[in-house]
């Protein structure tokens, strides 16, 4: 993570990294600052600090530095108190609504476009009988779980293959847990606190089915395309 | 190059291995290969009364191992094929008389002499299935078209493909045409779907197999069992022959198919 500088309609953007170490970020500012001075000369900063503390010293400084290449510093976007407060001692604009629209928290922050996504596991193998999976996260196989296999998953589990062993979703209680497999005949299927076995119909046509809990209790969906798409009525 | 290390293994007992074993070894002594048996099932041995060798017993494996005799005064040589020998288990002792290294260790010693060294494993997963496993170069995994035998095979594939043994090649023994066609009973199809690995044979159920076990006299020396014949067409693939399956299909063919268990050709 470096320290990111942009131009935008109030002047020059500058947002440190979280994390890093003042004073690395500091330097990294100058040196890129100073490649490209003539560029930047003669413009007022807005700094965006995220969620640090930062101390009077470490922000007077910092306004001394930029003052020394001709930049005027404008600016402090923190959502930190502390800062705010320090911005504003020493005459900084802080309310960030009349700076940049799209930082102000009543309005939400800038969506980024990286999708964070949440943590699982892959099992790219059938899961034979003997077997068992425990994640905190979700559950993803990449061929059959046979009967006999288990997984227990926090999160979803989902089964590009058939399912036929024992699989508990929403393990720590996660009632919006879902269990999707390309062929559901699951020994038994848990989702947080609720439990289902399959129906004994045999000889039936395997189709992807998605398990959910609705009306505190699990319900199984086929997963055909309708109009709406797969995923309209979700 | 040497011999071939097979070792026939189930999880579940029962279900045929001890017979599976004895047939495979006479039915590729018979095609003229030299072969040897090896009994792992140490403290409940069989495969010598099944070869009708019991009463030839002088050495065990445990004996080899713990170097009572010479590997060559364990091995019993068949009264009918002079290339067929058997080194039978134990009785008195229990599974941790030997180990995995000793097992490599005998077979290695016996892979220059043979084309075959087939190895009947004993139920379960523990020290005497690990033992039957450690040297094989194949696996086959015997089971009945029931849920459990299913069950425990695929258990046994499981841990066969974690220690890098797989795959392992499948026998559906004591298959009974009329139950499956009756829905009673799984298919081959039904288990190889679950097990998905590749089939080697399907043994049809035949009341020939027991009397032959008893009197020592393996079924596939009988020409009019079913089960012999499915016995020597393993065999057969074992050397590498593509020996013909019928159609696994139920859709298609199956009074065809019942028609030629019943004509004598076995599967």
């Amino acid at each position: 993570m470096t320290v990111a500088i942009k131009g935008i309609k109030e002047g020059l953007l500058v947002t440190l990294p979280e994390g890093e170490e003042w004073q690395t970020m500091i330097a990294d500012l100058a040196e890129r600052l100073d490649q490209q001075i003539a560029f930047f000369a003669g413009a007022r900063i807005l700094l965006d600090v995220g969620a640090r503390p930062v101390t009077k010293h470490e922000l007077t400084s910092l306004k001394a530095l930029l003052e020394r290449r001709d930049l005027a510093l404008w600016a402090v976007l923190s959502d930190s108190d502390t800062t705010i407060e320090v911005a504003q001692a020493l005459d900084l604009k802080t309310s960030t609504a009349n700076v940049i629209p799209g930082r102000d928290t009543s309005e939400g922050s800038e969506v980024s476009p990286e999708e964070d996504g949440t943590a699982g596991v892959m099992i790219k193998r059938t899961l034979r009988s003997g077997r068992i999976v425990h994640s905190d996260g979700h559950v993803v196989v990449l061929g059959d779980v046979n009967p006999g296999a288990e997984i227990v998953a926090a999160g979803d589990v989902i089964v590009w293959g058939r399912l036929r062993g024992t699989v508990h979703a929403g393990a720590s209680g996660d009632e919006n847990a879902v269990v999707c497999a390309l062929d559901m005949t699951p020994t038994q299927l848990r989702i947080a606190g609720h439990i289902v076995i399959s129906p004994p119909d045999k000889r039936r046509r395997p189709k992807p089915e998605m398990a959910l809990v609705r009306d505190s209790q699990i319900v199984v969906e086929p997963w055909h395309e309708d109009k709406e798409g797969l995923w309209a009525r979700r | 190059m040497g011999a071939k290390v097979i070792t026939v293994t189930s999880g579940k007992g029962g279900v045929g291995k001890t017979t599976a074993t004895a047939n495979l070894g006479v039915s590729l002594a018979r095609l003229g290969k030299k072969v040897v048996l090896i009994d792992a099932d140490v403290g409940l041995r069989n495969l010598d009364i099944v070869m009708g060798l019991e009463n030839r017993i002088v050495y065990d494996l445990v004996d080899v191992v713990e170097g009572r005799c010479q590997l060559r005064q364990a091995m019993i040589k068949h009264k009918q094929f002079p290339d067929l020998f058997l080194i039978p288990a134990a009785q008195t002792r229990d599974k941790t008389a030997i180990s995995p290294a000793d097992m490599i260790q005998i077979t290695d010693k016996l892979r220059p002499e043979f084309d075959y060294i087939l190895i009947d494993s004993p139920a379960g997963i523990e020290r005497g299935f690990r033992n039957a496993v450690a040297p094989a170069d194949e696996v086959l995994i015997v089971t009945n078209p029931e849920v459990s035998a299913v069950r425990d095979a695929d258990r046994i594939i499981g841990l066969l493909e974690a220690n890098n043994k797989g795959p392992a090649k499948l026998i559906i023994n004591r298959v009974n045409p009329d139950m499956v066609r009756r829905g009673e009973m799984m298919s081959a199809d039904d288990v190889t779907d679950i097990l998905a690995i590749k089939l080697i044979g399907i043994v049809p159920e035949d009341e020939h197999v027991i009397p032959a076990s008893n009197s020592g006299i393996p079924v596939t020396l009988n020409e009019n069992s079913r089960a012999g014949a499915a016995f020597r067409n393993i065999a057969r693939r074992l050397t590498g022959e593509n020996v013909p399956f019928l159609p696994m299909n139920d859709s298609v063919g199956f009074f065809q198919r019942l028609a030629r268990l019943f004509t004598g050709q076995g599967e």
